[in-house]
């Protein structure tokens, strides 16, 4: 084991002079009251340590030990519905050892290890196993199986096994000989180093949207599962809400919600909603199947950095057991400002606006272990990642939010001005693009509906229509123009309040189902359709408002539940008889 | 007994840097004795703020004139800053650093608490869902302040946001029915004279200044010293509030002040500078104070920070009021229109938002139409804009009816709803029946963010 001592304290960076045994990203032990670190780099006499917990009160001189191993975590049953800091210590445990206050050089374990799972063993003496080999199965929480597998690396025969029944943690459950005649005892857990991408068989073209329940997503900005997104928004434009609600209505298996750098009580708003919500999906409250990792804006910022790549190695774990498992990270600037400050107390050469020059290829690392894979068990699962973005001043050309831009498919582009008027979710339906459309197209198409697509492209030649005649309303008003282009504004409107807007508040309009989506398109381009014959026919627009139609299709967000499809066919007759009506008389 | 080390090896601005320290740890203080050239010795404190084996850099809180590098001898004390801490503290006023200056002597001690806190853990939080009254229409009803928030007023100079914050403090009280003592902590980071004297004297003058711990470091103070002005504050605030029980607010101006501070100390340290030359961690500090607002599970006592900044040009995106707004619960917005205007408070509707607001109104803390009501005067609020954006282009004349009957709505808005007196406490239940007097000037038909339950209940008188 290496062993120093500090040389020089500044912040989190620590430096140790004149040993030579530390390897790089190896985890080490600072001073008397062992705070975690991490070598990041080795520079002739120097080994440069960042530190995950305050360094105050650390003295030059005081010990550095090495632990031989890079940042590791630790996977296994106990992971979900739990919530961590940034370097997977249980808050909870921490809480119950120290108290209401954080402290330093803080000693729990990763995860429970007194705790007795239930193991059903799957493995059969004599097979010979390699990396991903299912061996166990446990109920993790009632709405997650939990696979324990042969890690990665591992290789071999099993040579001995253990009978079904009660386990914790720590106990093994086969035993392994590998080609080299090493025995490896393997239990329900194992470790592993959170800044390498866990191995996978093969990644697999994304064909498979991620469900939200959200329709300006859903609809016009489709994420795939296994799929990148960007949420970039200056403050008080929602991205914490829009990254609340996907977390809540995502149709992934495991959602993982990594709270970067952003605020304590809403952590705390998560932990206590998501334990009350139940999951349409499996009738369990949602935190059995939310894992929450937080590190808010006060507590270490070396810490932060790591929080993100914490997370997605979780996830990783959960997609090699066949899941499809969703990240939220909340936010990337903080964990990118995270990197910021440790280079400037490093004093490397910045870049753009301080951030150091290896910020691209950081990100791009971190969004590209998203995917969806075939996992080297043979099943498949994916991994998405919806990143906030907080740029600076809500000005979208900093480094973070354009360098994350080369490195994701979905941009969800958030709205001061729509913010200001409180439309939510608050996403701009003209800067805002996803490359999935086009791949997820035939999942729509077969199973919502055949029109999907189309339809789709009519409603958003409506909003570009609108939004370049908005332009000459600006400076004339809407009355000196021709009812055709009132009507694409009035149809357009109805899209704005009656579709794209969403109330996270309300029972039904919280989650809409696709199909849902397809049929309020469908009827709101009926009712465009009706509106244009009768306009053709000289039917002056303010008579066919005067039915009222417009304000009820841009109501049924609210009028129709989730669970009465059947309900849109009286609309539907509600407008051909509005048509019907007034054809009558203006024969 | 600790070492002490004669003489220094460089100064640089309010940096010294002492040779051989090896002794010294990270964020320790560190006291400095320095004689003058009459003789004369004066006491100094610095902060350790980088250490290696050959020498430590100290910041000296006071600043570094007359140091030589021959004439100090310098002693760490081995310990982090601390602030002693009692019940005590109230009624009483200290500096930057937290000595009392008001001639009353030391303060009996109840504890020493390090003045960097730590954070709360968040599954020991408890989420805010109690309003404060502030007496004030626009923020009671339309950014509603919670107990355990924070919210900042952010501002422009010459402003009235100093009369806003003496008037919440005056005005602001719990819910019905709760006796919870209530205690305000005030910080002054580096604002003037006059304006210390006008939230000393306004204090006074309401009978509140028993109930008031005041941490004032002035323009001319010591610049270091404002670093450690919201900690003292703050510290004092969570002993308050987490060991004695009490719902206390945090007054703070001015963060600009302090942003400002930090940037000044950064640069003399040589970082590299980020946005606006302020320092990279600009975002980790300002949320290492702003994070200390909260409640803490089990407890009775409340931290809420009203802190208050002005915006330099007024601009919204400069880094302060940027950072600021990311970590805060949302924000309250003076706008320099509304104040030419001559409309006090001049609190600009839609820019400004409480995040917490949406857990803490409507039934059972307020009134059930609460949130209906807010979200219909901001957009209808909203409307009103683009209108007279429009009417500026083609007179308000040519506008339709309804879009008439909205200019009317953002006149009496303005001049009823936002505009109140200095001393003017309105209740909850006046602020809503005011809302509704407003929006009856509207059709029903244009009320739809309010659902046709609360309009037959209310729209009707």
């Amino acid at each position: 084991m290496n062993k120093g001592e500090i040389y020089e304290i500044n912040g989190p960076v620590v430096k140790v002079r004149d040993v030579k045994g530390f390897s790089m990203m190896e985890t080490v032990r600072v001073g008397n009251d062992g705070l975690i670190g991490e070598v990041i780099g080795i520079d002739g006499r120097d080994t440069v340590i960042q530190v995950y917990e305050p360094t105050s009160g650390i003295k030059p001189g005081a010990p550095v030990i090495g632990e031989g191993a890079p940042l590791s975590v630790r996977l296994g049953p106990g992971i979900i519905g739990n919530i961590f800091d940034g370097i997977e210590r249980p808050l909870t445990s921490i809480e119950g050892k120290y108290g209401a206050f954080i402290s330093r050089g803080v000693n729990v374990p990763l995860l429970d290890e007194t705790k007795k799972w239930d193991v059903e063993i799957i493995a059969k003496e004599g097979d010979h196993v390699c990396g991903g080999f299912v061996i166990a199965k446990t109920q993790e929480t009632p709405a997650i199986t939990h696979y324990s597998m042969i890690p990665p690396n591992v290789e071999g025969r099993i040579v001995e096994i253990r009978e079904n029944g009660k386990y914790t943690l720590n106990d093994w459950l086969i035993k392994i000989k590998t080609a080299d005649g090493m025995i490896k005892e393997i239990g329900l857990a194992q470790k592993w180093p959170i800044r390498i991408p866990r191995p996978y068989d093969e990644k697999k073209a994304v064909n498979m949207p991620l469900v939200t329940g959200q329709r300006v997503i859903d609809t016009l900005f489709p994420i795939a599962k296994g799929g990148t997104a960007a949420i970039p928004g200056g403050f008080g434009t929602g991205k914490t809400m829009t990254q609340h609600q996907l977390a809540k209505w995502a149709d992934a298996d495991i959602i993982i919600y990594i709270g970067c750098g952003e605020r304590g009580n809403e952590m705390t708003q998560v932990l206590e909603e998501f334990s009350e919500l139940i999951d349409p999906g499996t009738g369990r409250p949602l935190l059995d199947r939310t894992v929450l990792i937080a590190n808010t804006s006060n507590m270490p910022v070396a810490a932060r950095e790591a929080s993100i790549y914490t997370g997605i190695t979780l996830a990783e774990y959960y997609r090699d057991m066949g899941y499809h498992v969703a990240i939220m990270a909340d936010s990337t600037s903080r964990w990118a400002e995270a990197l910021r400050e440790i280079s400037g107390r490093l004093e490397e050469m910045p870049a753009e606006e301080g951030f150091p020059a290896y910020l691209p290829s950081r990100l791009a690392g971190f969004y590209e272990r998203a995917g969806y894979v075939r996992a080297l068990c043979g099943k498949e699962g994916s991994v998405t990642i919806i990143g906030a973005v907080s740029p600076q001043g809500g000005d979208f050309s900093e480094p973070v939010t354009q360098n994350t831009k080369r490195f994701i498919r979905c941009f969800w582009a958030l709205d001061r001005e729509l913010a200001y008027s409180r439309h939510y979710p608050a996403i701009n339906w003209i800067n805002s693009y996803s490359e999935y459309k086009d791949e997820l197209d035939i999942w729509f198409e077969e199973n919502v509906s055949r029109d999907f697509s189309t339809n789709r492209a009519r409603i958003v030649k409506i909003l570009q229509e609108e939004s370049s005649l908005m332009e000459i309303v600006k400076l004339i008003g809407s009355d000196v123009l021709p009812d055709s282009q009132r009507l694409e504004l009035e149809i357009a409107r109805v899209i704005r309040t009656g579709y794209l807007q969403q109330n996270a508040f309300h029972a039904d309009d919280t989650y809409v189902p696709p199909k849902k989506q397809a049929k309020m398109m469908e009827l709101i381009l009926q009712l465009y359709d009706m509106a244009k014959r009768l306009l053709n026919m000289s039917v002056p627009l303010s008579v066919i408002k005067k039915t009222g139609v417009f304000d009820k299709v841009a109501s049924v967000k609210y009028d129709i539940p989730n669970n009465k499809p059947e309900m849109f066919d009286s609309y539907k007759e509600m407008i051909e008889r509005a048509e019907e009506t007034i054809k009558e008389e203006y024969k | 007994m600790a070492l002490e080390y004669m003489g220094l090896s460089g100064i640089n601005g309010p940096l010294i840097a002492v040779e051989g320290a090896s002794e010294a740890s990270y964020d320790e203080i560190a006291e400095i004795r320095l004689k003058n050239s009459d003789g004369s010795m004066v006491k100094r404190t610095g902060q350790v703020i980088a250490v290696s084996k050959d020498k430590a850099i100290v910041q000296v809180f006071e600043g570094s004139s007359g140091m030589a590098l021959d004439n100090t001898v310098t002693k760490f004390t081995g310990k982090p800053l601390e602030l002693a801490v009692s019940k005590e503290m109230l009624g009483r006023v200290f500096d930057g650093a937290g000595r009392p200056i008001d001639g009353l002597g030391n303060i009996m001690p109840e504890k020493r608490v390090d003045v960097n806190g730590s954070p709360i853990n968040p599954v020991s939080r408890e989420y805010p869902r109690n309003f404060i009254q502030t007496g004030i229409s626009s923020i009671d009803g339309l950014a509603t302040l919670i107990r355990g928030q924070k919210l900042p007023i952010f501002s422009g100079s010459g402003m009235p946001h100093d009369n806003l914050a003496v008037q919440i403090v005056r005005q602001a009280r719990l819910a019905e029915g709760n006796d919870t003592p209530f205690a305000i902590v005030f910080a002054a980071m580096g604002v003037k004279n006059d304006v210390a004297n006008y939230f000393r004297k306004s204090f006074e003058e309401s009978g509140a200044l028993g109930r008031v711990v005041m941490f004032m470091n002035l323009a001319d103070d010591p610049v270091v010293e404002r670093i450690l002005t919201p900690k003292c504050a703050l510290t004092a605030a969570e002993y308050l509030a987490f060991e004695c029980d009490m719902h206390v607010l945090v007054v703070m101006t001015d963060i600009t002040s302090y942003a400002e501070a930090l940037r000044e100390l950064s640069s003399s340290k040589g970082e590299i500078p980020s946005r606006k030359g302020y320092p990279g961690y600009l975002y980790s500090d300002l949320a290492s104070l702003y994070e200390r607002a909260g409640m803490i599970k089990g407890r009775s006592g409340s931290v809420t920070q009203l802190p208050i900044l002005t915006m330099p040009n007024d601009d919204i995106t400069h880094p302060i009021p940027d950072l600021t707004g990311y970590i805060t619960e949302g924000q309250i917005v003076l706008s320099r229109e509304l104040f030419l205007k001559g409309i006090y408070p001049p609190v600009s509707v839609l820019p400004s938002l409480s995040r917490l607001m949406k857990d803490g109104i409507g039934e059972g803390y307020t009134r059930e139409d609460h949130p209906e009501v807010g979200n219909q005067l901001f957009a209808a609020y909203a409307k009103v804009n683009d209108i007279r954006a429009l009417a500026s282009v083609i007179g308000e004349d040519e506008l339709s009816e309804n879009d008439k009957l909205y200019i009317e709505f953002g006149k009496s808005f303005e001049a009823e709803f936002l505009k109140q007196g200095v001393n003017e406490n309105r209740s909850m239940e006046k602020t809503l029946e005011l809302a509704w007097k407003l929006l009856r000037g509207l059709p029903r038909e244009e009320l739809d963010r309010i659902s046709t339950k609360t309009l037959d209940k209310y729209y009707e008188v």
